[in-house]
């Protein structure tokens, strides 16, 4: 049984002047225990997707299932089912952390104490300030409390909507920890991130781009498909040297990449010239694996 | 301090009753830098942006910016630095044209500057023929580019950019860097913040707060080999680890 299956859906806003297509008809499956990312930069669809498949909002066309229930006809069910975060903090400020952890288990008929070793890892990092209002949380604190209200009724599949955006490189580490241990206790994550250096911690990834799924697969996968020669390079002028890369015709690409320039080469063949040329000016240049930053870059151009 | 810098902050303080959010800070940014501020989460960046853009008094210490006080002269400041945020930025149900005519207008320009100015912007961002189209309808990484001409629009001496490229795609984010070093080349110096750690490959210096001070200041190549790093996630990661406050 897959836990989640999408096909085909449609969804746009708007009239027919300034008609925003959301997603443009896509189609994946996830599997039971899987920590599933969507990785897509603002205004790519995720946001859409996920109020679609947590029955918050209804695609236009196309069809969805969650545990084999299907998102318009079975949605009571599917929200006893899922939890889920949404981007935006939307937890009761001026209840206490507590009030707010009771409030959501009392709303699926369970209790804190039935289901606190699910919560415990991240619950017991927030429960010293139990009564502080969540309104008065620091930023990752109540990203804690958010996903421990996410959980507290056991869900089979959580969707968690950017859940690091904005948030700083440490604690954002922490915050896949925390993933990697929810995803041990069996429950299937969706989780959606802007962050292209996050997607080497999912099972598989979809790559989305304006309402389009560029590629499926395990991380590993993408950066497999990416077939060209992929160098760093770095010189004394780095803006001249990119200027410069850009005009050989044997180089696809070439962009900045932190500390070094990245050239894409169409061909084998073409790496040669290029690198003696600007080895003669003492230009360091090595070959280097990609990234899911390079891959997800590439597809971008390839389907524009 | 000589003629070339134009930020210059010293002993810098901020407490919010108790709480100190800014201990304490000095450093110096010259004319046309591309400065990097960094931080982790609740280490004090926006406080202390505010305090630089003429939005917040301070408890204590100097600072001048373009050349005038923190303290006495905030309105100077304000005419003389632009400003641009990931959440704050452009007016969503008014068009290319208004945003810009607005914002100009705001800083006191005048028609024929703005007219002149406006198609020359809209020519660069290749935005001509969605002049006239709501900036809601725009796609976020023109919005982005877009809210960053705007910026700088009135020509200001100084621009701060607040995580300018947060959630933007990764072909757009280095378009708007090559944005920032043409406006950089023509003499504008950019204080900027970011949680992509590559981005902070491409300033000229970056300094890392903690827990309201900072805790280190050089060129890249300087914190990296200083801390004996092979990047700067890793830098970030070393420093941003000590803080024991968290979140914001």
């Amino acid at each position: 049984m897959k836990a989640v299956v999408v096909e085909n859906v449609v969804k746009s806003y708007g009239s027919k002047k300034d008609l925003v297509e959301a997603l443009k008809g896509i189609s994946f499956e996830v599997d039971r225990g899987e920590l599933f990312g969507i990785i897509g930069p603002d205004g790519a669809g995720k946001t859409s997707l996920f109020r679609i498949l947590t029955t918050l909002l209804l695609a236009d066309s196309g069809k969805a299932t969650i545990d084999e229930y299907d998102v318009v006809k079975d949605f009571k069910a599917i929200r006893q089912r899922v939890g889920y975060m949404p981007g935006r903090f939307s937890l009761y400020q001026d209840l206490t952390v507590e009030e707010n952890l009771e409030f959501f288990a009392t709303t699926f008929n369970t209790t804190i104490r039935e289901n606190y070793a699910l919560i415990k890892d991240i619950y017991s990092q927030i429960e010293p300030f139990k009564d502080r209002r969540a309104g008065k949380l620091s930023g990752g604190m109540k990203q804690k409390l958010a996903l421990s209200c996410a959980l507290i009724h056991r869900p089979s599949v959580l969707f968690l909507d950017e859940p690091t955006t904005g948030v700083d490189a440490v604690s954002r580490k922490e915050f896949w920890d925390m993933l990697q241990n929810l995803k041990r206790s069996g429950i299937t994550i969706l989780v959606s991130t802007p962050y292209m250096d996050e997607a080497n911690l999912c099972d598989r990834i979809a790559l989305l781009q304006e309402g389009k799924l560029l590629s499926i697969n395990t991380p590993a996968g993408v950066i497999g498909n990416f077939k060209q020669p992929l160098y760093a390079a770095k010189g004394s002028r780095m803006l001249q040297l990119l200027n410069e890369l850009k005009t050989f015709k044997e180089v696809k690409d070439a962009y900045p990449f932190g500390e070094y320039h990245h050239v894409v080469f169409h061909d084998e063949a073409g790496v040669p010239p290029v690198a003696s040329y600007f080895g003669a000016s003492g230009v360091e240049m090595f070959p280097v694996t990609p990234g899911i930053e390079d891959c997800f870059m590439d597809l971008m151009k390839t389907n524009e | 301090m000589n003629n070339d810098t134009i930020i210059s902050v010293e002993g810098l303080t901020k407490r919010f009753g108790d709480f100190t959010a800014v201990d304490s800070i000095s450093f110096q940014v010259g004319k046309g830098e591309i400065f990097g501020f960094l931080g982790a989460n609740g280490a004090g960046k926006t406080t202390a942006m505010r305090m630089l853009c003429g939005l917040s008094m301070p408890t204590s210490g100097k600072a001048s910016v373009a050349g005038f006080d923190i303290y006495k002269q905030t309105e100077e400041i304000k005419r003389n630095i632009g400003y641009m945020s990931q959440k704050f930025s452009l007016y969503e149900d008014l068009t290319v044209r208004e945003n810009i005519r607005f914002y100009a207008g705001i800083y006191g320009k005048t028609n024929s500057f703005i007219k002149e100015k406006t198609a020359f912007v809209l020519k660069q961002l290749h935005l001509e023929k969605d002049a006239d189209k709501l900036v809601r309808s725009l796609p976020l990484g023109w919005k982005q580019k877009l809210a960053f001409s705007v910026a700088i629009f009135h020509e200001p001496q100084i621009v701060f950019l607040d995580e300018p490229t947060g959630g933007v795609d990764p072909v757009t984010r280095r378009e708007f860097w090559n944005m920032i070093y043409k406006a950089a080349e023509d003499g504008i110096t950019v204080f900027v913040t970011t949680h992509y750690m590559d981005e902070a490959e491409y300033c000229d210096r970056v300094s890392i707060m903690v827990d309201g001070r900072i805790d280190a200041l050089d060129t890249p190549s300087g914190l990296k080999s200083n801390l004996k790093a092979s990047s700067m996630d890793e830098v970030f990661l070393m420093l941003a680890r000590k803080a024991k406050r968290t979140g914001d």
